[in-house]
């Protein structure tokens, strides 16, 4: 344990909170612009500190890397670290936090609370993607629930109430069952150590569960568990009703926050618990993930295709974006992983972004009806731009880097189940379909409703908060070796030790068949 | 027999204290006393909490196995006796304005502490009962002290009556367990129920101790006095029964269940379990419905004696470390929102109905966030202390194969979060507020408050010895 740069960043942002918590007094505009700036500079201040783990990151070692490893209460284990699966979503958080809380600069009612919440949300992030041992991994997990709950019932819309405690109770009653399945792995190997339980292999001889063979035995039963929750916080359809409900009613930051991160800690979860500790599990789910997803993209993109609302109709693309990610996932495959973990990665920028660009209209009219808007390139050409450009790059185009994401996936979806391939291909036709008429809508035309007469073009600050943004989407797009080169290896030595042990198990079926 | 009393000295200098108060407030100013006396009981609660944390460890024996005082008494009697000076210091306020500031308060209190510290050190079932009966008809008599109003007489008197059945049944056991063991003494009760074949008229005996036992903590079936003794109470009284007297029933509960029955835990083990499960089921489900905090928290009290009762089940050392750490986490909880509770007031009227929290947040920030950490440890969501109390006593039942109950308690856990989050709500994005809470500058109960709430935050960094503490407590009880 030589440095303790992991827990550094993971906590800064939750110390600047107590800072703020403790120091700052009153509640007039000037306290408000103290509160903003204090927390625009503690999240750039963690960005910059988390670019030494990059530095330090050594992507050829497939192992854990800057590992801290401490003692707890209640006999429990602190232990941190990051391997080439993590990183990337660490950077993704730091990285997304500075510009969520500059685009949140708008905030007028309780600003120091909003920044207090935004900042523990972000140390819980963190330590998710940072988390070497379940219970901490738990912890942060559903730590994470409180401030998102506080965040969309305060500063949320008109249905907010209703919104907070469907996404509390969703997500809740999911991680219930992860953490009975926990509890249960704890029992089996002993310990709740991460890499411990990676190399502890669950018993998968079938089982007989009140008259229900269940193949694959203990391993499935606790693949299911773990499923529930990652697949609610996913969200994969059937269980994404809350996702659409939280975006609108949650403000702008809280949306952005809410796709561009909250949503990869189900994508995460798979690959680090699901496909590593229940490689049987996942083996014998395969067939019924792949389906679901093939189902969630096609059928949310017809859904987002009548939608009126422009955040809701975002909200529907992320789930069936985030279809994509399932099934890459598990088509456990070398380009099927890579392109969900990039995936995921482009999928925060783009959604981000998005959602920033329907904040930037909406703090000019104060409504998100399509029906509202019309011929915007007519008086914010540099808006029509930029959102020109998140629209190709969530539809896929080639040189964005929603293209990489999408095509590594159906690549590797494609040399495991054709047809699952086929039906999902059909929605890169959709995702075209409602995204351009979307923007047709709002953006081209000639501009005849009187409100918009006086809109004004995005300010200087609205574009800063952009830059970074459209940066990354054509860097990304144009040389997703940036990215790839970090995962690869990680995902190779995943991708290795799933199929070590499936065909282990698979091996040991024959054998008992033939007994 | 001066060894014997010096090592009750503290329950002696406690019961002294007592008497000479009563006495100089009898032939003194009586009620003008009554400030000063809280605050003497207290100071004395408080001095005497850190004796026994800086006393001689080890375990001493009194009046021939009477009395034991050892690392699992001096641990209860630590939590008892902290937490009752707390709950004195926080209650003149409220007394005075409703008017009942007595000099018995105080007074009953320190006599009903000296019960408690009895309880939790008793050897042989006769101290035991002299204990339980010292603090329960201390408690009925605070119960209804507020002597006008209907609530607080008719909480005083079913407290009393069901109490005495509850004393009645475990007098009963206890005669039982004297003519089939032939002794009261726990030492004598360990070795003749021991074995395979253990004699069904002890068995008997047992269910009737447990019986006794389980209406003293509140755990259903027997739990039917609470929500009644909690609302109709003045609140702190109703702080004193959430706390104090919960450890000490739960203390003893243990040591008898250990000391005197440890050898056949496999006949009370699924005794306790199902109290435990159904306790926490009826906790989560009824106190949806309340609108008073008290009887909500009446009924958040009885789901965390089953999750405490968790620990017991498990029969097993760890278990009973991680219900004493459940009980010292769960009295801090309940200090703090009782703190919070006893500040609820409208043109200077205590006021108790859940409604009248709407929009807190806004009139007053800190106090909502410092309920607002409380009620989510309530809840047992992480990151809270209260999560860890939790995943104490899962890890403790799961070790003993109680799988089932872990999963009931999972499940029940996640019912309960919605009673908890509905305040939350309520407090930050509720309906405007009719007629605003009065917004008041109370030290005491600010302080008291704000360091439960900070406990519940940083205690995640590191217990502060209670862990070690409670890990002796339970290695002397269960060996």
């Amino acid at each position: 344990m030589d440095t303790l740069l992991l827990s550094f960043v993971a906590f800064a942002p939750a110390v600047a909170a107590f800072i703020l918590l403790s120091v700052a007094r009153g509640d007039d505009a000037a306290a408000d612009l103290v509160a903003k700036r204090f927390t625009l500079a503690a999240t750039s201040f963690t960005f910059l500190i988390s670019l030494f783990i990059l530095a330090q990151f050594n992507p050829h070692d497939t192992g854990f890397q800057m590992v801290e490893e401490a003692e707890w209460i209640m006999g429990l284990n602190y232990k941190m670290g990051v391997d080439g699966i993590s990183i990337l979503f660490i950077m993704l958080t730091t990285f997304m936090m500075p510009l969520v809380i500059a685009a949140s600069w708008g905030v007028k009612t309780r600003v120091k609370e909003y920044m207090i919440a935004f900042l523990f949300l972000e140390t819980l992030m963190l330590g998710v993607f940072m988390a070497l041992d379940l219970v901490l991994f738990y912890l942060f997990f559903e730590g994470g629930l409180i401030p998102m709950f506080l965040i969309i019932g305060i500063w949320g819309g008109a249905e907010r109430i209703y919104a907070s405690f469907k996404f509390f109770l969703y997500t809740f009653l999911g991680s219930v069952l992860m953490l009975l399945a926990m509890v249960a792995m704890f029992a089996e190997a002993g310990t709740t150590d991460v890499p411990t339980l990676m190399k502890h292999q669950f018993d998968f001889a079938s089982l007989n569960l009140l008259g229900i063979q269940v193949v694959g035995g203990i391993q499935t039963l606790l693949f299911l568990a773990f499923f529930a929750s990652f697949a609610v916080k996913m969200p994969m359809w059937p269980v994404h009703t809350w996702l659409p409900d939280a975006h609108v009613q949650a403000p702008t930051a809280g949306s952005v926050v809410l796709a561009a991160i909250l949503l990869k800690m189900g994508g995460y979860g798979f690959l680090r618990f699901s496909l590593p500790m229940f490689p049987v599990g996942s083996e014998v789910m395969t067939d019924f993930v792949l389906w679901l997803s093939a189902i969630a993209i096609v059928y949310t993109s017809l859904v987002a295709l009548v939608q009126e609302d422009m955040k809701k109709l975002i909200a529907y693309s992320s789930v069936a974006h985030m279809g994509y990610v399932t099934m890459g996932i598990f088509a456990a495959n070398q380009q099927g992983i890579d392109g969900a973990i990039f995936q995921m990665l482009s999928h925060g920028f783009i959604s981000g972004a998005l959602f920033l660009c329907v904040g930037v209209v909406y703090d000019r009219m104060h409504t998100r009806d399509i029906e509202a808007y019309g011929g915007l390139v007519n008086r914010m050409p540099s808006y029509a731009l930029i959102f020109m450009l998140f629209t190709m790059a969530n539809v896929g185009l080639p040189g964005t880097s929603g293209f990489v994401g999408e095509f590594l996936t159906l690549v590797g979806v494609f040399q495991v189940n054709t047809w699952v391939a086929l039906v999902a291909t059909s929605g890169v036709i959709l995702s075209a379909a409602y995204a351009l008429w979307l923007y047709r809508r709002v953006v081209m035309g000639e501009l005849i409703k009187a409100s918009l007469k006086s809109i004004t073009d995005m300010t200087r600050q609205e574009k800063v908060v952009f830059t970074p943004l459209v940066a990354m989407t054509i860097l990304l797009g144009v040389y997703p070796a940036l990215a790839l080169d970090l995962i690869g290896p990680s995902v190779d030595a995943l991708v290795a030790n799933f199929e070590a042990a499936t065909s282990e198990a698979s091996l040991s079926n024959q054998t008992a068949a033939f007994e | 027999m001066q060894a014997d009393l010096n090592i009750m000295l503290s329950e002696i200098i406690l019961s002294l204290f007592a008497m000479l108060a009563l006495i100089s407030a009898v032939y003194g100013s009586k009620d003008r006393l009554t400030v000063p006396l809280i605050f003497a009981t207290a100071s004395i609660f408080m001095l005497l909490a850190l004796i026994s944390i800086s006393s001689a460890q080890g375990i001493e024996t009194a009046f021939d196995g009477m009395f034991v005082n050892d690392p699992f008494a001096r641990f209860s009697k630590v939590i008892i006796l902290i937490s009752a000076s707390l709950v004195l210091i926080m209650s003149p306020d409220y007394l005075s304005k409703r008017k009942i500031l007595h000099f018995e308060y105080p007074l009953l209190i320190a006599l009903s502490v000296v019960g408690m510290m009895v309880m939790v050190s008793a050897g042989d079932l006769m101290s035991l009962y002299m204990g339980l009966e010292l603090q329960s008809l201390c408690l009925y008599v605070i119960a209804s002290m507020r002597r006008d109003s209907l609530k607080s007489t008719e909480a005083g008197l079913k407290y009393f009556v069901l109490g005495a059945l509850s004393s009645g049944l475990l007098l009963y056991g206890a005669s039982l367990t004297y003519g089939y063991a032939g002794t009261t003494g726990f030492k004598g009760i360990i070795i003749a129920a021991a074995g395979d074949d253990v004699d069904v008229g002890l068995l008997i005996a047992l269910v009737m101790v447990l019986s006794g036992l389980a209406f003293k903590v509140s755990a259903v079936p027997f739990h039917m006095w609470t929500p009644d003794v909690y609302e109709g109470a003045p609140t702190p009284v109703t702080a004193f029964f959430a706390t104090a007297p919960k450890m000490a029933a739960m203390a003893l509960f243990v040591r008898v269940m250990h000391d005197a029955f440890g050898n056949i835990v496999a006949e009370w083990q699924q005794v306790v379990a199902l109290i435990s499960m159904l306790s926490m089921f009826l906790g989560a489900i009824a106190a949806i419905g309340q609108t008073n905090i008290k009887r909500l928290m009446a009924y958040s009290s009885i789901a965390h004696m089953g999750y405490a009762l968790m620990g017991l089940a498990a029969g097993t050392a760890f278990g009973v470390e991680a219900l004493l750490i459940y009980m010292a986490i769960y009295v801090t909880m309940n200090i703090g929102t009782f703190a919070f509770i006893l500040m609820m007031q409208r043109d200077g009227q205590p006021v108790t109905d859940i409604a009248s929290l709407s929009m807190l947040s806004r009139e007053n920030p800190g106090k909502a966030l410092a309920m607002l950490v409380l009620l989510f440890s309530l809840a047992g969501v992480p990151p809270s202390l209260g999560f860890f109390a939790k995943w104490g006593v899962w890890i403790a039942a799961l070790d003993a194969g109680l799988v089932w109950l872990v999963f009931a308690s999972a499940l029940a856990s996640a019912i309960g979060a919605y009673y908890y989050l509905r305040i939350v709500y309520l407090m930050y994005f509720g309906a405007e507020p009719q007629d605003a809470l009065d917004r008041r500058n109370e030290p005491v109960l600010t302080g008291v408050l704000t360091v439960s709430a900070v406990a519940m935050v940083f205690g995640v960094l590191s217990l502060v010895g209670i862990e070690g503490a409670a890990e002796a407590a339970a290695a002397t009880l269960v060996r």
